[in-house]
Order: C-alpha cells, then sequence, then structure tokens
C-alpha cells in the first residue's frame, strides 16, 4: 500500500451522521484544527493515517450498527405498543404461532450479508494499516516500556530520551512516517495515541511493531492503555511532531553529550556518588543506569515522571525528596538528601539541557 | 398429571431448631435447597461486588481525587471483576439451573444429588478462599492483601517478581477451587438433562431453558478446563520455579492470553445463555403466545455455542496478532452475530400478536431484549479489528461488557427472580416494589452505561486510579457514577421485597402467571420430590394441553 498522499475526502458527508456526539467530533475531524472537539485524545479526530483509516471503517461500521439499531428497535417498540394486553381484553388466549421457516430464512439470509461486507470492509483496513510498504526516508524508533514510564531510542541516529516521543510531520509531498518497534522491559503495557494510530500492545519477549505518519505538527497525547501495575494510571504518552528543520535541530541537540559546568560540581558530585547513577544515565560522565529515565537532556523536556507532573525546579525538588507525593507506588525511591544537597542536586539537573 | 397442587406432606415443620434446620440446609443433596444455597450465596457477593464498585466510582467521580490509593484501586477492579464473573454471575445461573431444570423435566432431583452437593461447596470455599487473601496474604512488607493484577491477570504481571506475597496465590486457588465446582455441576446438568426427562419429553420437547441451560454446560467443560490448567501453571511458576510464563527466563506472556481467553469468551456465552434461557421461558409466558420457532432457538444456540470457542483472540487484536490472524479471528467474531441476531428476532416474533402483561419479570425481559441488541452492536464494532485498536482497553469496552453482563444478564436474572419468586417462597412478590425496583434500576443502569461508552471514544483506558484533567472525561465520569446511586437504591428495593415478600407475602399458589412448564403443576414451593407421580408430556408446553384439551399444542408441532 501506498502512504496517503492526499487526506480522505471527508467521509461524514457521504454517510448520515448518528449522533450528537459523533457528529460534533467528525466535524471536528473534518475541519482538522489543532484543537480538537471534545478531547485532545479523541479517536474521531485522527490526524495520521492509521488513525484516519481506522476512522473511516469506523463511520462505516457505526452507519451498519446504528441502521440495524433503528429498525429493530423500531420493531420492538411498535410490538410493545401495539401488542400491549388491552383494558377491554376479552380474555382469550391470541392466536398461537409456532414459526416460520421463510421468515427465519430470511433474518438468517439479511445478517449473514451484512457480516460479509461488514468482514471484507475490515479485512482491507487491517491489511492498509498492517502490512504497509514504507518509504525510502522512515523514522526508526525504538520504544521500551517500563514500569512506569517510557524509553525511546533511534537506533540509527544515536539518541536515547524518555516519555516525550519526537518525530518528524509527514506532509504529502514528502513522506517521512514513523515506525515504533515496541519492547518491554517488564510487564506489558501498551502504545496509545488516538489521534495518531490505534493501540498496540508492548509485551516482553514478544516485539511488535506500528507506524504513524503525522500530517499536523503540535504535542499529541496519549497513555499506556494496558495495565502494567500500581502507577498504570500515570504513565502517560506525549508525542511532539515537528516540522523536518524543527525535527533536525532537535536531534542535533540531544546527540550532544550533558552539558558541563563546574558551577554545579557539588550536585554533579551527589549525582554520581548517591544511588542516582544505578538507574539514571547522564552521557559522557559516569552515569550509566537504565533502570530509569536517561537524565541526558532533561531540561529540554516538558514534563517528569512520564507526564504526571511539568519539569520545574518545584517539581524536580519534590521528586527527589518524596516521589509517591506526585506518583504513589512509583518505583523512584526517595532520595533521602537533605535540604542543601537537595538544592545542590537540583542545581545540577537544571543545568542538563 | 394433574394440574391440581399436589399435596405433599412437608418434610419439616417450622418449629424445630435453629441448628436442626442448618445441619439440614448444609448437608443437604435436593436440588431446590442447592440451587437456593447459590442464589443466596451469590446475592452476598453481590453485595461486596457492588460495594467494591461504588468505591471505584467514587475515586474516579473527579481528576485527581485521592479517595482512595492507587493500590487499593487496583486491588478493587481486580476484586469486582473477579468476584462478579465467578462469585455472583456463575452462582446465579448455576442455582436457577439446579432449581428449574429438574422441575421443568419431570425428574425428581438431578443426576448426581451428592456431587450437586460437592460441586456447590467447593464453589463456596473458592470465594471464601478468595476473600481469605484480605486477612491471609501478607506474605511480605508492602507486599499486598488482595490480589491486584486484574481478573484476567495477564503475565508476567502475576510473577513473583511483580506480584510479591501470596495475594496472586490466593486469586488462582480461589479459581481453581471454585472452576473444579463448576465442572461437577455441568456434568450434573447435562447428565440430568440427557438421561432424567419425564416420558414423553424428546429432546425436541424440553423447555428452551433446558435446552439453553444443556449448552452452557457443555460450554462450561470445554472453557474452564484450560483456565484450570492454566492456573495450575501459574502456581507452578509461581511456587515450584516454572517458566511457562516467566518472560525474563524465555517464557511467554501471549500463551497465558490465549489460554485465559479461550476460557473468557467462551465464559460470556457461559452467563449470557442462560440470560437467554430466563427470556425464552418469560417472554412467551406473559406475551400468551407459544415461543417462536423453537427448533431454529435451539440450532441458533448450538451455533452460538460452537462458533464461541473459535473467537477468544478478538480479546487481543491489539497484542501484534499477523493480520491474517485478526481477519479470521473478525470473521468468527461478526458470524457469531447471525445466531444471535435470529435469537433477538424470534424472541420480536412472539411477542407480535400477543397479548403483552406488563408484570415485572415481563419488564426486565423487555429491557434486556433492548440492552441486549445495544451490547450485541457495540460487540460488532469491538470485532471489527481496527476499530478495535482503538476501542480496546479503553473505557468503550468497560461499558460494553457491562451492558453484556448488566444489561443483559442481570436484566434477565431480575426477571427470573420475581418469575420463579412465587414457585420457590410460594409467597408473591410486592408488584409495586417489583416495578419501582426495575425503572430504579433501569434509570440507574442507563445513567451509568450509557455514558461510559464516551469518555472510552476520547481516550481514557479502563483500569486507571485517575485521570488528567482537560481530557473532556470530567462530566462522563461524574455522570455515570450518579447512576450508581440510582442503581444501589433500586437493588436496596429488591432485597427489601425479597425479603418482605418472603414473610408477608400473599400465597402464590401453584400457578399463578397461568404458565405452561411443568414447575408450575406442583406445589410451590414443590416438595422434597417435586412431583407425586412423574408426569408425561406430549408436547413443549404440557400445561397449555391440559388447560386447553380442545387445541393441544401436539397437534402442530
Amino acid at each position: 500500500m501506498e502512504l496517503r498522499s492526499k487526506k480522505n475526502p471527508n467521509p461524514t458527508s457521504m454517510l448520515p451522521t448518528l449522533t450528537f456526539l459523533l457528529a460534533s467530533a467528525a466535524a471536528g475531524a473534518a475541519t482538522e484544527t489543532a484543537d480538537p472537539p471534545l478531547s485532545p485524545t479523541n479517536i474521531f479526530a485522527p490526524l495520521s493515517t492509521p488513525a484516519d483509516s481506522i476512522f473511516s471503517l469506523s463511520l462505516f461500521v457505526l452507519a451498519v450498527t446504528a441502521t440495524i439499531f433503528v429498525v429493530v428497535a423500531t420493531l420492538l417498540a411498535y410490538s410493545v405498543v401495539k401488542f400491549r394486553k388491552r383494558k377491554n381484553d376479552d380474555g382469550r388466549e391470541p392466536p398461537q404461532v409456532y414459526g416460520s421457516n421463510q421468515v427465519e430464512l430470511a433474518w438468517t439470509v439479511i445478517p449473514v450479508l451484512i457480516v460479509v461486507a461488514l468482514f471484507m470492509a475490515t479485512a482491507r483496513v487491517i491489511a492498509t494499516v498492517q502490512n504497509p510498504a514504507p518509504p525510502g526516508n522512515v523514522v526508526e524508533v525504538i520504544a521500551i516500556g517500563h514500569q512506569f514510564w517510557w524509553e525511546y531510542r533511534y537506533p540509527g541516529l544515536k539518541v536515547v530520551t524518555a516519555n516525550e516521543l519526537h518525530v518528524p510531520v509527514s506532509d504529502s509531498a514528502h513522506p517521512t512516517p514513523t515506525f515504533i518497534r515496541l519492547l518491554s522491559a517488564d510487564t506489558d503495557h501498551s502504545f496509545w495515541v488516538p489521534r495518531l494510530a490505534g493501540k498496540t500492545d508492548l509485551i516482553p519477549n514478544h516485539p511488535n511493531s506500528m507506524w504513524i505518519d503525522p500530517h499536523e505538527t503540535g504535542l499529541y497525547l496519549g497513555q499506556c492503555a494496558q495495565y502494567c501495575g500500581t502507577q498504570h494510571a500515570k504513565m502517560l504518552l506525549r508525542v511532539y511532531v515537528r516540522s523536518r528543520d524543527e525535527f533536525e535541530r532537535w536531534i542535533e541537540e540531544q546527540r550532544q553529550p550533558a552539558h558541563q559546568s563546574d558551577d554545579v560540581s557539588q550536585g554533579k558530585h551527589i549525582f554520581e556518588t548517591t544511588a542516582c547513577i544505578n538507574c539514571h544515565a547522564v552521557a559522557g560522565t559516569v552515569a550509566n543506569g537504565r533502570f530509569g529515565p536517561d537524565l541526558t537532556h532533561l531540561m529540554s523536556r516538558g514534563t517528569i515522571a512520564a507526564g504526571a507532573a511539568a519539569n520545574n525546579r518545584e517539581n524536580l525538588r519534590l521528586w527527589i525528596r518524596n516521589p509517591d507525593a506526585i506518583k504513589p507506588g512509583s518505583l523512584m525511591p526517595a532520595m533521602q538528601l537533605n535540604d542543601q544537597d537537595v538544592n545542590a542536586l537540583t542545581a545540577y539537573l537544571e543545568t542538563l539541557r | 398429571m394433574s394440574t391440581d397442587a399436589i399435596a405433599w406432606p412437608r418434610s419439616e415443620s417450622p418449629s424445630r431448631p435453629f441448628v436442626d434446620q442448618l445441619h439440614e440446609w448444609v448437608t443437604t443433596v435436593d436440588h431446590k435447597r442447592l440451587g437456593i444455597l447459590y442464589i443466596v450465596y451469590a446475592l452476598i457477593f453481590l453485595v461486596i461486588g457492588g460495594v467494591e464498585a461504588l468505591v471505584m466510582r467514587m475515586q474516579l467521580i473527579r481528576p485527581h481525587n485521592d479517595f482512595v490509593s492507587p493500590q487499593v484501586f487496583n486491588r478493587m477492579f481486580t476484586m469486582h471483576g473477579t468476584t462478579i464473573i465467578f462469585f455472583v454471575v456463575m452462582p446465579l445461573v448455576f442455582g436457577f439451573a439446579n432449581y428449574l431444570v429438574p422441575l421443568m423435566i419431570g425428574a425428581r432431583d438431578m443426576a448426581f444429588p451428592r456431587l450437586n452437593a460437592f460441586s456447590f461447596w467447593l464453589t463456596a470455599f473458592g470465594g471464601v478462599l478468595l476473600y481469605f487473601s484480605l486477612v491471609g496474604a501478607n506474605g511480605l512488607y508492602g507486599a499486598g492483601n488482595a490480589p491486584d493484577v486484574g481478573w484476567f491477570a495477564y503475565a508476567p504481571l502475576t510473577s513473583l517478581a511483580f506480584s510479591p506475597g501470596h495475594s496472586t496465590d490466593f486469586w488462582t486457588l480461589g479459581l481453581l477451587v471454585s472452576g473444579f465446582g463448576s465442572i461437577g455441576t455441568a456434568i450434573n446438568i447435562l447428565t440430568t438433562i440427557l438421561c432424567m426427562r419425564c416420558p414423553g419429553m424428546t429432546l425436541g420437547k424440553i423447555p428452551l431453558l433446558a435446552w439453553l441451560n444443556l449448552v452452557m454446560s457443555g460450554l462450561v467443560i470445554l472453557a474452564v478446563s484450560p483456565l484450570t490448567a492454566a492456573q495450575l501453571m501459574l502456581l507452578v511458576d509461581r511456587n515450584l520455579g516454572g517458566h511457562f510464563f516467566d518472560t525474563q527466563a524465555g517464557g511467554s506472556a501471549v500463551i497465558w492470553m490465549h489460554f485465559f481467553w479461550i476460557f473468557g469468551h467462551p465464559e460470556v456465552y457461559v452467563l449470557v445463555v442462560p440470560a437467554f434461557a430466563f427470556a425464552s421461558e418469560i417472554i412467551p409466558v406473559f406475551s400468551r403466545k407459544a415461543i417462536f420457532g423453537y427448533p431454529v432457538m435451539v440450532a441458533a444456540t448450538l451455533a452460538i455455542g460452537f462458533l464461541s470457542m473459535s473467537v477468544w483472540a478478538h480479546h487481543m487484536f491489539t497484542v501484534g496478532m499477523s493480520s491474517n490472524a485478526n481477519s479470521f479471528f473478525v470473521l468468527s467474531t461478526m458470524a457469531i452475530a447471525v445466531p444471535t441476531g435470529i435469537k433477538i428476532f424470534n424472541w420480536l416474533a412472539t411477542m407480535w400478536g400477543g397479548k403483552i402483561e406488563f408484570r415485572t419479570p415481563m419488564l426486565f425481559c423487555i429491557a434486556f431484549l433492548f440492552q441486549f441488541l445495544i451490547a450485541g452492536l457495540t460487540g460488532i464494532m469491538l470485532g471489527t479489528a481496527p476499530f478495535n485498536w482503538q476501542l480496546s482497553a479503553s473505557y468503550f469496552v468497560v461499558a460494553h461488557f457491562h451492558y453484556v453482563i448488566v444489561g443483559a444478564i442481570l436484566f434477565a436474572i431480575f426477571g427470573a427472580f420475581y418469575y420463579w419468586f412465587p414457585k420457590m417462597s410460594g409467597k408473591m412478590y410486592n408488584e409495586t416494589l417489583g416495578k419501582l425496583h426495575f425503572w430504579l434500576f433501569l434509570i440507574g443502569f442507563h445513567l451509568t452505561f450509557d455514558f461510559m461508552h464516551v469518555p472510552g471514544l476520547l481516550g481514557m483506558p479502563r483500569r486507571i486510579y485517575t485521570y488528567e484533567p482537560g481530557r473532556g472525561w470530567e462530566m462522563w465520569n461524574l455522570i455515570v457514577t450518579v447512576g450508581v446511586v440510582f442503581q444501589t437504591l433500586g437493588v436496596l428495593v429488591f432485597a427489601y421485597n425479597l425479603l418482605w415478600s418472603y414473610f408477608r407475602g400473599q400465597p402464590a399458589g401453584s400457578d399463578p402467571w397461568d404458565a405452561w412448564t411443568l414447575e408450575w403443576s406442583t406445589n410451590s414451593p414443590p416438595p422434597a420430590y417435586n412431583f407425586a407421580a412423574i408426569p408425561t408430556v406430549k408436547s413443549r408446553r404440557p400445561l397449555w394441553d391440559l388447560k386447553h384439551p380442545d387445541d393441544p399444542d401436539w397437534k402442530y408441532e
């Protein structure tokens, strides 16, 4: 299959809109604003080919099921009203009807035909999404699920980061889709950014893959969708879709070793002589742990704790002191440092741009 | 056989000491008493499971709420799911089957009365074992008490590394033990229906309720066995150093999913087929018409039973199966819509041209039909693999299966309660309270589970103890929680009605509904051996034949 070069003609104009909700959601998709109606994670506001294909199919399925619903519910309502026992009932039993082969045949064959139609439409979209033919310039990412954060590695570009995925926008003239290989370090997780694609699970010992080609720049939200333990709820996903130039610049920045500054040597010393380095890595220093997020460019991220809190001095201090205050049950231990050490450590972390 | 109630000496007088009565209940092998034991046991767990749901809904009423900790919330949804499936709906289904099947096929008891008692006590012990984890599972500091791995307990979260202590062991053992009880009861029902029918009752003449329970029992044997095998493997992994599901040592997390869902999907039909059975008995009686298309109803049920064994991996569309495997499970899943649709149309055709009386059992069955229709249609959406990639593991799927389990199964079971309560207790329930229960529960159900679909469509995953503001989920979650209040009120009215009617209700007589199956030909409650003389039948509606000797069914069947 070829990656879509033109955006789908808006399917809502072809199919009856079903409910107020779907109507407004679909209208949002048609205008393709950065802020979709109702929710930033609305599945009916797709901005990437896999999510788009699913959206078109879902409108077809919704139209079919809504038609069935209207027909059968009308029949039910009609029989309940029409055949209710009347006040002036004569007390005699109604005529007993035991069945009819013609009628049974009719309501067997018609559903079979509907099922065949639904299946054909579905099988087509399955093949479209699952078996794409990638063009030449593909960005490859390895996403590794951890309890309760995301590790991202760009093997071709030699970049390692955490929790905030950066990908280039994929426009019709030069498609640059991102192919994500999904691995897990511990339990099952699931990668779900509703506006970009359906979810795919990250299962240990069972590598999976998925792809996205976001049509517009911006921040896309999502979160882990497979129960993975205590803090499943705060394993949030943030995908930054950047223009090609911005993405190149971001990659260039991320490839640099950690920023070195003598002003914060005390904090650096604390970092390198406590348990921090058992789990965290800072490129170019002795810290090379891999249980926790890579901190080489910590301050380039908008959030900490997998999206659970904004990345600022106050939250960093709180996170080092008492992670449970932000994310109870996370695997980051409370570091038991005194105020002075926490300040020094935070100052060091703030230089990791 | 006579339509007159058969006088039969009562086996006990009400003045006997409590300990003697208790002893009789505990040692009973009578199918009716075991049926009632199953039902009462399930009702107790229904209250427990309901309270767990209430705790979750209180926590989710607004974003970043701290009503309970994440640890407690995770235990709540694990215990709620496990309790409702294994210790509420299954015992309710088995309880009604135990009570009704022998009566409806003109038998004096189940085929294996002592196996019946053994199976009940195994199931009861399983439930106790699960809840004993609350006090017994604290194997290690910080290991937690109740299980918190989710009701389908995906590997490797259940391994010792991620689930220390003994809570997961209690979960495994509880299901293992009650699973053996389920298999015992299934064998019993199967044998009873095949071997204990009264003279004249060929397989083409047994009431639909018995046919459907026959299919249910077959499914239990086929479905619970793989679950039992998986539980044994998990026990070996956790306690004897096995590596079946230990991914760090080359085990497979996916194989657990296959084992679980090849149980889990037929299990849905184990629960819903008896709901079909209740509807198939209640709808004809209150429409005053014979069931439409009996042979087709039987064939459709068999088709559902057969197909339900081939659809399990539609729970696994997101685990990365090949496109061919996904397509196969889409097709098999959609195929099951055909026999299910046939059943809905046949119930509608039964009502068509009848004289429908809106007594409480019928109200619940009409709501069952409406809600099962919607549950089936959202099932088609979920069965469409690509749509499923968006919907699965979201609140949409939670709303969908609650539509099945509450909207269809529980509504049909409530209908069955009101319909057979006069037979089981000998007393008539209070119709006004029954209708109040119906309307409260209907409003609560729709507030909760209609609106629960929406946050799923807006990207809210299931099993999260809290959520971020600004995702557009707040209002929907609030409405969902408000609905729970109405459901709780409805259940309170139901419980009050049962108790009040049991002690104060009017005598019901043997046949309050002017019904047509054999259970209504004997006393209410039936004597220990059911029938003074084993009846002989000539059609599917023996009491219709007796009441209409000029126009009996056997002339047409």
